[in-house]
């Protein structure tokens, strides 16, 4: 092969890939209003992506307040300026941390489920089966989780503002000193709706990515020329949660760009 | 003469460097269970494929009553689907779902029952597949026979009229394996469904079938009735046919129909040659479909099982005993003239009465109904004729009713 076609496959893959995943969501989009509306399978994946993810998304937003308490208040000390650490902490987990890391933490414990029990639905021809019985395989799977994610996504990034808050509180206040009036005073003065509307646009973005990246690589599992059966299922799970981490960063620093 | 329902004209598929369909023409006629046989590897799964829409043909084309599957618009297509469903040979039941919730799939995703309905409907289908005490399982906690079951209740559930089954029966205990026969013959005669089916399992998808395909080397070696193929001059044909037949039968542990027909011509020789005269007696399951309805396709091969376990101690060991079909057994007694198979059947008809066959408490007033036939062979006689005098009118019935 020469280097001119290596490098003609290399650029058009990618882009192959992008126009098929981009097809694959506009289609599940469309079937999430598609008549009857599948109510309960929406709320089973509620369930699942978001209720669930709830105890995880508790305890890093906890713990992600408390660290940026612990740094923004030794940083601002410095300048005399500790009475802003709850503006420093609530507007970085408003705008940047909270729908950035509440994406990761669901990639790692729902998106990978998803991809692998789509794959599995693949391999095991389930996926044949429900085409067989005329049953729309991207409107009965993905629908309902695309649903989902959009709906959970931002609840789950609220959460984890409002504990992240909590845990800055915690140690800004309880631990090192601050008052907590004074605390509470700058997250209200300081977060307007701007920011709080940015860090949701941002999560229903991440939503949208996360979600089609998994149930594509799932769906497509059958297809991957490194690998068949179970390895295709682990390959197409280890390719999701990796690239869905890239592009929820790489979206994120897109979207901060056009918001500020 | 039936129309054909399905056709492949040409069709050549390839996956990579192996080229599985070399140029396949085949119908499949409405009404008919057609039976596709031939080695594993041969491609018949990628015909089924075809057929649903899973795989498209490199070249070539597939006819639905006359129409092209794959260029039809989508609309169409769609329609078409509805009237098929796919029994899959690895099952492909949703792990996730119950069994009961499996079944129910198609019903609740495609029609507007309500939920009574769909109840009513696939515990109708448990029972008759003897499925009922699984109903809450999940497919992983099934052993790989229930599961076919399970796969083959859910390609009944929605009523098709084309159903392919993709080794429905691999798996399966004898008793099973001709329960799963029986009903698909019943089903096909009560719904005239057209049935494709991919089987391994010779002769006994010969009782069932109408028609008899043999997929060699990619291409169509055989096509016609079952009888044809036992008298197929195609050495391949004839060297996979006699390779697949077992010694005995799986579920009456008796000689399969080939041996008894031998059986025949050997007898048919001595008559001939030496005068020594044989007779043939036949046993007709009147109501086995009669039980099949009312316990079950379990019990039914269940009775045809012990029945022949009842008959064999009172055949010679020149006798020979083959199943004829899904409710006939044939005997040829050697040395037996008409006088003695009616002593046989005397002798036999009072010692039977009264012994539990079914195994099972069956409805109340149930009997179990064989009639048995007999004919003393002439010399010019074939063993159809003569299968046929038993049969007849002609002569003296027994009704052993066993209730």
């Amino acid at each position: 092969m020469n280097p001119i076609t290596r490098l003609g496959r290399y650029v058009i893959k990618p882009v192959d890939e992008i126009g098929r995943m981009t097809l694959f969501l506009i289609y599940g989009l469309i079937h999430i209003f598609s008549w009857p509306i599948q109510f309960m399978k929406i709320i089973e994946q509620v369930f699942f992506i978001g209720m669930k993810s709830v105890f995880v998304i508790l305890l890093t937003g906890a713990f992600t307040g408390m660290v940026l308490g612990l740094q923004g208040y030794y940083t601002l000390v410095k300048f005399g300026s500790e009475g802003l650490l709850g503006s420093a902490v609530a507007l970085t987990l408003i705008r940047e941390m909270g729908p950035v890391l509440t994406a990761i933490m669901v990639i790692g414990r729902a998106g990978s489920a998803m991809v692998a029990e789509i794959g599995i639905m693949r391999i095991s021809e389930q996926i044949d089966a429900l085409e067989t019985m005329d049953i729309d395989p991207v409107r009965f799977l993905v629908s309902p989780r695309i649903a989902a994610s959009l709906i959970s996504f931002p609840i789950l990034t609220a959460i984890f503002d409002v504990v992240g808050i909590i845990g800055g509180y915690f140690t800004g206040s309880l631990m090192l000193g601050i008052n907590p009036g004074i605390y509470f005073a700058r997250v209200e003065s300081s977060v307007v709706f701007e920011d709080i509307s940015g860090g949701f646009i941002k999560s229903i973005v991440f939503a949208i990515v996360v979600v089609t990246v998994c149930c594509f690589q799932g769906y497509m599992t059958h297809t991957r020329p490194d690998g068949f059966g179970s390895k295709g299922v682990s390959l197409s799970t280890t390719s999701a949660v990796v690239t869905s981490c890239v592009l929820v960063l790489i979206t994120d620093y897109v979207l901060t760009s056009f918001l500020l | 003469m039936p129309e054909p329902v399905i056709q492949f004209e040409q069709v050549h598929k390839s996956f990579g460097a192996t080229h599985v369909l070399k140029g396949v023409n085949l119908s499949i006629y409405k009404g008919e269970i057609t039976t596709v046989i031939g080695k594993s590897g041969e491609g018949k799964s990628v015909l089924l494929k075809h057929i649903v829409g899973l795989l498209e043909p490199d070249s070539g084309s597939v006819l639905y009553e006359g129409r092209s599957i794959h260029s039809l618009a989508r609309k169409e297509r769609r329609s078409i689907k509805h009237k098929f469903s796919y029994m899959f040979q690895s099952t492909a039941l949703f792990d996730s779902l119950t069994v009961f919730e499996n079944i129910a799939l198609p019903l609740r995703e495609r029609t507007r029952f309500r939920d009574s309905e769909i109840q009513s409907r696939v515990n109708q289908r448990m029972t008759q597949l003897d499925l009922s005490e699984t109903h809450d399982k999940y497919p992983s906690q099934l052993s790989g026979g229930m599961k076919k079951r399970v796969a083959l209740a859910r390609a009944l559930i929605t009523d098709p009229e084309i159903i392919l089954f993709d080794e429905p029966t691999t798996g399966l205990d004898p008793i099973r394996k001709n329960a799963v026969h029986s009903m698909i013959s019943n089903y096909q005669k009560q719904f005239g469904f057209t049935g494709v089916l991919v089987s391994h399992e010779i002769p006994d998808v010969f009782y069932i079938s109408q028609r008899i395909v043999m997929l060699d080397e990619g291409v169509i070696v055989f096509e016609g009735r079952p009888d044809e193929i036992e008298r197929s001059s195609n050495p391949d044909v004839i060297k996979f046919i006699r390779g697949m037949e077992r010694k005995n039968e799986d579920l009456t542990n008796i000689a399969p129909q080939t041996i008894v027909e031998k059986r025949f011509q050997q007898e048919m020789t001595r008559l001939q040659n030496h005068n020594i005269e044989f007779s043939l007696i036949l046993f007709t399951f009147e109501n086995l479909d009669e039980i099949n309805h009312h316990v079950g396709y379990i019990a039914g091969q269940t009775a045809m099982k012990n029945f022949v376990t009842l008959v064999r101690p009172y055949m010679g060991v020149t006798d020979s005993c083959s199943r004829c079909g899904l409710n006939r057994l044939v005997m040829i007694l050697s040395n037996t003239d008409t006088n003695r198979a009616r002593q046989f059947c005397e002798r036999f008809s009072t010692e039977i009465q009264g012994k539990d066959l079914v195994r099972i408490q069956p409805y109340p007033e149930f009997c179990l109904a064989i009639r048995t036939g007999f004919a003393q062979a002439t010399s010019n006689c074939n063993l159809d004729d003569l299968m046929h005098e038993a049969e007849s009118s002609m002569n003296t019935f027994y009704e052993f009713k066993i209730c």
